[in-house]
């Protein structure tokens, strides 16, 4: 099943690099991955969807932390959190049908971003399935462009503290390393 | 006071407490090595760059302080890959400094340009590309934290020309020490945890301890020994285990595994709990994992989070020092004799004895096993003894019999070929005063016989023993067992060793017999210089008993009863005396 893992990572160049590839070598399965800055300066966070049975997850969490640049990282799957994707879709929309395709988007909540002469693009968030069920609702008018991100997720409840366990730190100095 | 790169690296190896480095030069490392003439730092100067990493492994592995590796870009810095690798596998805590070329040149395809750092992300336990000599300080100093910390590991520092020769203002004492590595340092034990794993070994009747490379890292040698004593737990180890434990210690049962003793591995499926102890499950001890140990609970201890169920699931894992949790438990453990267990194991041994290439008689012929066997008891076993990778490492592991720490230097998790010679150097160089061996194979001492130079050039006594079958020996025992016999690319024709080390400069003999192979032995000892002898062995004898890969560990195909006693036994007992 897909797990929804967060870690919060050194804001450095080749972080990224350095997660995709622990994963990809220990033979695990990537759905979906979205990085941006986290709360703190100097920090990004990353949320990723692996396909994996909980022992998988677990060690793709333990591998993880192994790496000098992971500040943190929260396996979701085992606590109630909130996960949303975000969608833009370019539908054909030409003058006589543009109010269906509307209507559509309405019932889905999505947002008109963008109007043209034969297409509007609309954006929405929300689950995987959602998104999936919006497209598959427009499709027949005509999905021109689909573009979507991967999962954004955080637990719900009290804020965790920053740094699960270990004599951790914040203060080590920046580097200007290209790693 | 300003510095250049070139400096403020020596100046940092020096602090780390580094006094020697295994390297090869070149032009975008020259800086550094112009500003070493400064330092007292003494530099091994290798034949070939996977030679200083063997040699900074090997160093390590006998002193357990970091072994230093320094090489120029490109294919200086490629040349380094599988030693990393094999450091990386045997969790060998190393650092390695390469030159890059200058910083506006990266990306560009630039001469002897490569992305080091990318090409060793998988083999690095962590890397950085410096561009800026302002870096370097902090650099170095979180380098050698991070391969000392933790689970030890090899980290590379790729350093570009122009970072060498820039100037940067270092005030060392000022600076704060490297935390990050510490982010993830194992939490305490928990008292619960404590007290699950005294339940589990409270209610074993059957215990047996996997003893692995992980003693020796944590320092917890004797930690073991008291629990094992205390608990009248028996033990058995891994190959990188072996000296971690002694040898010849009454509840030692051996080795465990594909070339294990038979009793051990058939007592790891009668266990009723296994204590697994800084060893991690590879696949060459378990063989099959759906017929392992299904008698057993499993408690694990390990420094790395990351093998905890990572191959088997175990009962409880718990992330931490080994000696820690020893420790933490020893105070609270009850007193047990597991006599009957022990009684058992003992049945379990069995006709081994009987079958054991050492029961054979002197046929004229040279075994390499007799080798072994004799090296072991004219050195009195005291010998640090470094391996290549096949056969002879195996009936290395069988026969030499290892009771002091750190003297079986061996290449475990990526059996690397070529390891033995520069990897005894590098242990020669960190214990002067220890006898060292090499022992390698036909094969294997060919990759890396040009180090024998560097031994020379660097005046240092190793003795080297050549195992010499004519064959890949160990590919050829798998073709032999699983391939019909259809010997390809295994039979290997080999230079006259004796004169090849002559030219080197070495003293050199060679033995047939098993006479000859005890007075080359002695010999060698006895010389003052380095001294190789090429021991012409039986060319296709085989390691036993073997677990074939990916068969349950208790299938084993052992050593058929020699010709001359399997008809004495054979009338005694009704065994059979053909394999398994
Ligand atoms: C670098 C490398 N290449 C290939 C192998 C595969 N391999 C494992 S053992 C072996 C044969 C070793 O032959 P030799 O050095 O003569 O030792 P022997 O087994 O005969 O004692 C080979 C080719 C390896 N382990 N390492
Ligand atoms: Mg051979």
């Amino acid at each position: 099943m897909p797990h929804i893992l967060v870690a919060t990572l050194d804001d450095e160049p080749g972080v990224l690099n350095r997660v995709v590839s622990l994963i990809r070598r220990r033979a695990f399965n990537i759905q979906a991955l979205t990085v941006g800055p986290a709360e703190a300066p100097g920090t990004s966070r990353m949320t990723l969807v692996v396909e994996s049975d909980e022992g998988g997850a677990k060690r793709v969490a333990a591998h993880l932390e192994k790496l000098l640049n992971v500040l943190k990282v929260e396996l979701l799957t085992e606590k109630p959190s909130v996960v949303r994707y975000l969608a833009l879709l370019r539908i054909s929309a030409p003058v006589a049908i543009r109010s269906q395709v509307l209507l559509v988007g309405s019932a889905f909540r999505a947002q008109v971003v963008d109007v043209a002469d034969d297409s509007v693009v609309l954006e929405c968030s929300g689950s995987a399935e959602k998104l999936a069920a919006l497209a598959e609702a427009l499709r027949p008018y005509g999905l021109l462009e689909l573009s979507r991100t991967g999962a954004l997720a955080m637990a719900r409840g009290a804020a965790p503290a920053l740094v699960p366990k270990g004599r951790a730190e914040e203060t080590y100095p920046p580097l200007a390393m290209s790693v | 006071m300003k510095r250049t790169g070139a400096q403020i690296l020596w100046e940092g190896l020096l602090r780390e407490g580094v006094e020697v480095v295994f390297g090869y030069p070149g032009g975008a490392i020259l800086p550094a090595y112009d500003a070493l003439l400064d330092f007292p730092i003494r530099h091994v100067l290798v034949r070939h760059e996977q030679g200083a990493c063997h040699m900074a492994d090997g160093y390590a592995r006998a002193s357990g302080r970091v072994g230093v590796v320094i090489a120029t870009s490109g294919p200086g810095a490629t040349n380094l890959v599988t030693g990393l690798a094999n450091a990386m596998m045997d969790s060998v805590p190393l650092v390695a400094i390469t030159g890059q070329v200058g910083s506006r040149l990266l990306g560009s395809d630039a001469f002897q340009e490569v992305d080091v750092t990318g090409v060793t992300l998988p083999v690095t336990k962590h890397n950085y590309l410096v561009t800026r000599a302002a870096d370097l300080a902090p650099v170095l100093r979180e380098a050698f934290a991070v391969a000392r910390s933790g689970r030890p590991g090899p980290v590379l520092v790729d350093l570009t020309k122009d970072a060498q020769q820039a100037e940067a203002e270092v005030d060392w004492d000022a600076a704060p020490p490297p935390t990050r590595h510490l982010r993830h340092g194992p939490p305490p034990f928990a008292d619960g945890d404590l007290r699950k794993a005294l339940d589990l070994i409270g209610a074993a009747e059957r215990p047996l301890i996997l003893a692995g490379h992980g003693i020796e890292l944590s320092g917890a040698g004797r930690a073991v020994l008291a629990f094992a004593e205390g608990t009248g737990t028996p033990f058995a180890t891994t190959l990188l285990g072996i000296g971690a434990v002694p040898a010849r210690h009454p509840l030692n049962l051996g080795m465990m595994g594909m070339h294990g003793e038979a009793w051990v591995n058939q007592a790891i499926q009668e266990a009723d709990l296994l204590l697994a102890f800084g060893m991690r499950f590879d696949d060459r001890v378990t063989g099959n994992l759906a017929t392992y140990a299904r008698n057993a609970r499993k408690l694990h201890v390990d420094i790395d989070a990351a093998e905890l169920g990572k191959n088997v699931s175990v009962d409880l894992g718990l992330q931490g020092d080994l000696r820690a949790f020893l420790e933490a438990i020893q105070p609270r453990l009850e007193t047990r004799d597991h006599g009957p267990w022990l009684q058992r194991i003992h049945e379990l041994k069995g006709d081994a004895a009987v079958r054991d290439i050492q029961s054979l008689p002197d046929d004229g012929h040279l075994y390499a096993a007799h080798v072994l066997h004799d090296l072991w008891t004219i050195t009195g076993g005291e010998a640090t003894v470094v391996t290549d990778v096949g056969q002879h490492q195996m009936w290395e592991a069988q026969y030499y019999r290892h009771d002091r720490s750190r003297s079986l230097i061996t290449s475990g998790g990526l059996g690397t070929m070529g390891f033995a010679l520069p990897a005894a150097l590098g242990a020669k160089v960190a214990t002067p005063d220890s006898e060292v061996w090499v022992v390698a194979g036909d094969g294997g001492f060919q990759m890396t016989s040009c180090e024998l130079m560097t031994l020379v050039q660097e005046g240092l006594k190793v003795n080297i023993a050549v195992i010499n079958n004519g064959y890949l020996g160990m590919v050829r025992q798998w073709q032999e067992f699983f391939y019909e016999r259809r010997y390809s690319a295994t039979p290997l024709l080999s230079p006259d060793f004796v004169k090849l080390a002559e030219a080197y400069g070495l003293k050199a003999l060679r033995a047939s017999t098993r006479n000859e192979a005890r007075d080359a032995i002695r010999a060698a000892r006895e010389h003052p210089g380095p001294c190789l002898i090429d021991f012409r062995v039986e060319q296709e004898d085989s390691v036993f008993p073997m677990v074939p890969a990916g068969a349950a560990l208790d299938a084993m195909i052992r050593r058929p009863f020699p010709p001359t006693i399997a008809a004495s036994v054979l009338a005694e007992t009704g065994a059979d005396s053909s394999s398994t």
